[in-house]
C-alpha cells in the first residue's frame, strides 16, 4: 500500500495527546474524510495517544496517509516499549465495568476503525495499528 | 496553568469548555466546579460542549463524574450544545453518558433546570 505522506509524533506529556488530536484532524481533513469521519479518526487517536501516555509509559504515534488508486486512507500506528497487555483478548472486552479505563480505550478505538491489529508482548511494550478508509 | 472559566448566573453555574482540553485541565475543572458549587449555593450546572470537536472515554466519564459530583451537592447539571458528529462517535464508542441530562443549547438547558428545580422544590416541600 504506498504512503503518501507520513509523520510521527512523540506521545511524553498530556500536551501531546492533544498535538495528536490536532495532526490527526488535520491529516483527515486533508484525505478529505467527511466530519463524522474525522470525529471518528480523533476520537480513536486520542484514546490510543492516551492508552500509550498513561499504561505504555509513553511512546510514538506514525500518521500515515495511504492510498492504492482506488481509495484513501488514514493509518495510525501507535507504539510503546511499556508493560505490554497480558491479555489482549481481556483489554479487548470492552471493560465497562473499568469505567473507561484501558477496555473502552483499546475497544472504543477498534469500533471507531476499519481495521485493528495489535501486538503486545509482557515485558516489551505494545504496537496498535488502525486503519479508516475514506 | 490553564483553567476553565465558570460563570455564576443567578442560582446557576455555567461551564464553557472552549480549549481542546488536556487531561490534567479537565481534573482542574472537576475540583474548581464542586468548590464553586458549594460557595455558590447553586442548585443547576450548565455545562457547554459545544466548542468541543471530540469527547472520548476519559472527557466522557468526566462529565459523568461532574454531574454525579454535582446531585450529590443538591445541584443539576445539564450538558449542552453537543455536536451531532460527537454523538454519533460517542454512542459507536460505546459511550451512552448515562446519568447525565442533556439538551441541545444553553437557552433549552437553563429551562430544564428551572423545571427540574421547581419539581423539587414541590416534591420537597413536606419533606424539608
Amino acid at each position: 500500500m504506498p504512503v503518501l505522506i507520513s509523520a510521527t509524533h512523540g506521545i511524553h506529556t498530556p500536551e501531546d495527546v492533544v498535538a495528536v488530536r490536532q495532526a490527526v484532524r488535520q491529516r483527515a481533513v486533508e484525505l478529505g474524510f467527511n466530519l463524522v469521519d474525522q470525529t471518528k479518526l480523533v476520537t480513536a487517536a486520542s484514546e490510543l495517544a492516551r492508552n500509550t501516555l498513561q499504561y505504555g509509559g509513553g511512546g510514538a504515534v506514525l500518521i500515515e496517509g495511504i492510498g492504492d488508486g482506488l481509495r484513501r486512507g488514514l493509518r495510525l500506528t501507535f507504539e510503546d516499549k511499556g508493560p505490554g497487555i497480558a491479555d489482549i483478548d481481556e483489554a479487548l472486552r470492552g471493560g465497562f465495568s473499568t469505567a473507561g479505563g484501558l477496555g473502552l480505550g483499546l475497544s472504543g478505538a477498534r469500533r471507531l476503525s476499519n481495521e485493528f491489529q495489535i501486538e503486545s508482548r509482557p515485558g516489551e511494550g505494545t504496537r496498535v495499528t488502525i486503519t479508516r478508509w475514506r | 496553568m490553564e483553567r476553565i472559566p465558570i460563570l455564576k448566573m443567578g442560582e446557576y453555574l455555567l461551564v464553557t469548555i472552549q480549549v481542546d482540553m488536556h487531561d490534567r485541565v479537565a481534573m482542574t475543572l472537576q475540583d474548581d466546579l464542586t468548590a464553586r458549587i458549594v460557595s455558590a449555593h447553586a442548585k443547576g450546572v450548565l455545562i457547554d460542549i459545544s466548542a468541543l470537536e471530540i469527547v472520548d472515554s476519559f472527557i466522557g466519564r468526566m462529565l459523568g463524574d461532574l454531574a454525579a459530583m454535582s446531585r450529590v451537592l443538591a445541584a443539576e447539571t445539564v450538558v449542552v450544545g453537543m455536536r451531532p458528529a460527537v454523538a454519533i462517535t460517542l454512542v459507536e464508542l460505546g459511550l451512552s453518558l448515562t446519568g447525565v441530562r442533556t439538551a441541545l443549547n444553553v437557552e433549552r438547558g437553563m429551562e430544564l433546570l428551572r423545571r427540574r428545580i421547581a419539581e423539587q422544590g414541590r416534591d420537597g416541600a413536606g419533606s424539608d
